[in-house]
This record gives structure tokens, sequence and C-alpha cells, in this order.
């Protein structure tokens, strides 16, 4: 569905300097698929996710979205930020029908989609409430439903769990495998944490910093639905372990 | 409403206090050591003075209310616009700033008879002398909040395929309001300044011109009357734009704090 080949990005540096973040960058994205990006700081995992979601495009190979070249923001990605900016001034269901109010789809079906949602993400009840009324677990919920509101192909999602605390964080893992199996879409998922990558996708795409390249894509064949349980399994700690060292192995090679 | 009365009067003991304190010492002060009321009136001196010309004053003062509330609207007007053209873009902001802050260099007390002179000593002369004075906070403010909004909500905007006039309607200017509201009272106490000053250099009626002539015959009471409505002028408009700013920001965080503050 998604393939970038050989992607290259240098932005240049405000004291006329020029930084490579992303070099000879190979992925393909299958519909439904959960693809995770694992890397240390300045790995060029943010500038890829942007450049999916048609924000940053590549200054060399090639970009194509079911075969057509990304040339802008396109229809069929959704965004999930680290954190929740929610609107401040509107409540929780206003806040999750937003990006349909942009294109003028802000009628009542709009609000059922957004309901609907924010019921399945466990957040009934919440929906006239503003968005300060909200602990930042239920807040970032309401800004996963406000990407699954889009219907998007690929769910874009950087570091999204990165600022909440290591308890809502499993629990918040667990439901977004629940809504990407609830959801027909593909996730591109950026990370810090191993095991979070591990658990949560189908692929993990290690990527070593300056330039960002691919250093391994690590295959996870753990059986679904997933749980915390698996994390005692030998295939875990195979590709934890693999993915590890390849983060500190030091030498990338390119794919 | 009684709990609500109690709170009001435990919450602003403090103010009332100390404000009687003032006066009382104010008083003291002028009748201990016999102060001429001609340099300095006691309270109750200005309170006899200005009691038997009270309409006279009160038209006075209506008419520096209309400068300054006119003024202000001007200052809203104008500053608003040129704040979304600044934040836009920065060939704009290049380009207008520094013109901005020329004005601003430029003493307005200095420029105030020169202006009159140019527009003539009526009502829109004054009007503009004032919103001189009063505009540039309320634009700098508002720019600072345009921009203020987090970079990711914009990213969500323009991968949501946003315009460049929902982005700025939709998203920057809802999360400026607090800043806007910042600035505006601000830009209401100097509104009062710059009406006082507009009606100094060229007026026939107003606070300003009262102050002006009366100590011209040496009514020192009759001005310190004058100045003592100017001030409750600025503190009642800057009251109004809290108020407004509660009706129409409650998400903000500056009036957020206050409450906490309260409690």
């Amino acid at each position: 569905m998604i393939s970038l080949a050989r992607v290259g990005k240098t932005f240049k540096t405000r004291r006329g300097g020029h930084v490579q973040a992303l070099d000879d960058v190979t992925i393909s994205i299958r519909p439904g698929e959960f693809v995770a990006i694992v890397g240390a700081s300045g790995c060029g995992k943010s500038t890829l996710l942007r450049m999916v979601a048609g924000l940053v495009l590549p200054d060399i190979g090639h970009l194509t979205l079911d075969g057509k070249l990304v040339t802008g923001a396109t229809k069929g990605t959704a965004m999930v930020f680290q954190s929740p900016t929610l609107l401040p001034w509107m409540n929780v269901e206003r806040n999750v029908a937003f990006p349909l109010s942009l294109s003028g789809g802000d009628g009542p079906e709009a609000r059922e989609r957004a309901r609907v949602l924010l019921h399945s993400a466990g957040l009934a009840g919440f929906e006239h409430r503003m968005p300060r009324e909200l602990s930042g677990g239920m807040q970032q919920r309401v800004a996963i439903c406000r990407g699954l509101v889009q219907q998007p192909r690929i769910l874009l999602m950087d570091e999204p769990f990165g600022a909440l605390d290591a308890l809502t964080r499993e629990e918040m893992s667990l439901s977004l495998l629940a809504l990407w199996q609830a959801n027909p879409m593909a996730v591109l998922f950026v990370t810090h944490s191993i095991s979070e990558a591990v658990l949560l996708a189908d692929r993990v795409v290690v990527m070593s910093p300056r330039p960002g390249r691919v250093a391994e894509i690590v295959e996870v064949n753990l059986p679904r639905p997933r749980s915390f349980d698996q994390e005692a399994s030998a295939e875990f700690h195979r590709c934890s372990k693999l993915i590890r060292d390849r983060i500190y192995g030091g030498a990338a090679h390119a794919h | 409403m009684l709990t609500n009365a109690a709170d009001w009067g435990r919450r602003n003991l403090p103010v009332i206090v100390s404000t009687l304190t003032f006066l009382l010492g104010w008083e003291l002060l002028c009748r201990g050591f016999g102060i001429r009321p001609f340099l300095l009136p006691s309270p109750s001196a200005i309170w006899t003075a200005v009691v038997p010309v009270w309409p006279n004053i009160a038209m006075h003062t209506v008419t520096t209310l209309r400068t300054v509330l006119l003024g202000l609207a001007a200052s809203i007007a104008i500053s608003l616009p040129l704040a979304m053209l600044i934040a836009s873009s920065r060939t704009m902001s290049a380009a207008i700033y520094p013109l901005l802050v020329l004005t601003q260099s430029v003493p307005k007390v200095a420029l105030a008879p020169i202006l009159l002179v140019a527009l003539g000593a009526n009502e829109f002369s004054r009007v503009i002398i004032t919103f001189l004075v009063a505009f540039f906070p309320l634009v700098v403010s508002s720019v600072a909040g345009l921009l203020a909004a987090p970079p990711e909500l914009i990213e969500l905007g323009r991968s949501c395929r946003a315009t460049r006039v929902q982005e700025l309607l939709r998203i920057r200017l809802p999360y400026a309001l607090p800043f806007v509201f910042g600035g505006l009272r601000v830009a209401a106490a100097l509104c009062v300044v710059g009406a006082v000053v507009a009606e100094f250099v060229g007026a026939d009626s107003g606070l300003g011109y009262l102050i002006q002539t009366s100590m011209a015959f040496f009514r020192t009471p009759v001005a310190f009357g004058a100045v003592v409505i100017l001030a409750i002028m600025g503190i009642a408009l800057f009251q109004l734009v809290e108020v407004i700013e509660r009706l129409l920001v409650p998400w903000s965080s500056n009036l957020d704090s206050n409450s906490n503050d309260n409690n």
C-alpha cells in the first residue's frame, strides 16, 4: 500500500549546514499491518512519519501510496502526537469531530461517528467534558479517536504514549490493539520502547542514527490477540534481543 | 447569595482596609499639617468641591469615556487584523514590525499637538491619539498569541488539508484569545491615558480639559476629583475586560489559576 523506495531527506540548519535526516530508506507497509519504528533519538523516525503523512517530501527516492506518488498531505493518513494537543475550547466530542469539520463534514453524522469511537475507546459519558477535565491517558484516547474519525487507511503515531506513566502506557497499548482490530487500517508507530514495539507490532523497523537508516526489520511471530503474558515467551525475547543488538551494535548495514 | 456576598467581602477585605487606611492617612495629613487645599486637598475637601458641580463633572466624564471607548474600539479593529498579517508570514513581520516600533519610539505626548493641528481639534483626532497610545501592546500580545498554537496542532491541520484561512481562524485565533485579552487589559488602561493627553492639548470638554481649566484657577480639589474619576474609569474598564474574558475564554489558564487562588 505505502512504499518508500530508497528515500532520502536532508535539512538545512540555521547556520547554513546540512543534516541528513534519512538516507536510503526502503520500507513497504501492507494494508492492515502494524509496523513499529524503533531507534535512538535523531535517527529520523519522526521525519519518516511526517513523510508518510505528506508533510515532508523526500529529496531523493520515491514515496508512493497505492502506486501514486505522494506530493502533499494525503487523504487516508491521520496523525497522533506525543502530546494530546486537544483544542481547549471544544468539548471531547467536538474535538474528535474537528478534522471532519475542517473539510466541511461537521454534520450529525460526524458527531455520531465521534460518539461511537469514544464509546469503543472507553470514554462513554465523557462526550461533553472539556479536555482539561480529563487525565493525560484519557486525553490521549481522545486524540487517538480524533485520528480514527478520519477513517484513515494508515494511522501514524509519533510516540503516542511517551508522555504517560508506565501503568497507563500498558493499558493504552492494549486499548490501541483493540481499536486497531476493530478498525481496518495499518498503523505506523514510532516509539523508544523495545518491549512496546514487540508487543504491538507485526514488524519492527530498527533505525540507526546520523544519517537515519534502516538497520534491520524484525518480524514478530507472536499470535494475536496479544497480551502481556507473551512477554515471557521465547519469541518475545528473541525479537527484543535482536532489536537491542541492532540499536547498540553500532554498525548499520543497508537492506 | 448571602454566602456569595460574604465571600466577596472576605476576598476583598484587604483592599477595602488598605484603601480606607490610605484615605484616612491622607485626610489626617492634610488636617494635621494644615496643608492648604490648593496645594493638596484632603479627601473631604475634594468631596465637598465635587458634589455641588456633579452635573458638570458627569458631562465631562461622558465626553472622556466616549473618547476612551472609541479609541479602544479603534485599537481592537486595527490591532487584530494587523496582528494576523504579521503572524501570517516572516516577510510581513519583517516589513511591518519595524514601522510599529517606530511609532512606539515617538513620544505620543509630543505628537499630540502636531496631530491636532493637522487633523483639527475634534473628536476624530482625539480618538486617533488615544489609539496611538494604546494599540501597541495589543498588537504585540496578539501576535505572540497567534504564534503560540502548538506546532502539532498546526501539523494536524495541515494533515487534514486545512486551508491557511482555516488554520488562522479555527486554530490560531482561538488559541490567541487569552493573549489578546492580556493585551486588551493594558490597552484599556492606556486608552484613559491617551484620551486625557488628547484633551490636554485640544478639547473644550472632558476630564482632561476640566483638570487644566480648574488648575488655571487653582481649583485643585475639582482637578483631584477628576483624577479620581479617571482612576475609577481605568479600574472599571480593566474589570469589564476581565468579565468579558471570563465569558468568552473560560478555558484560559490565566483565569483558572486566579480562581484556584481564591478557593
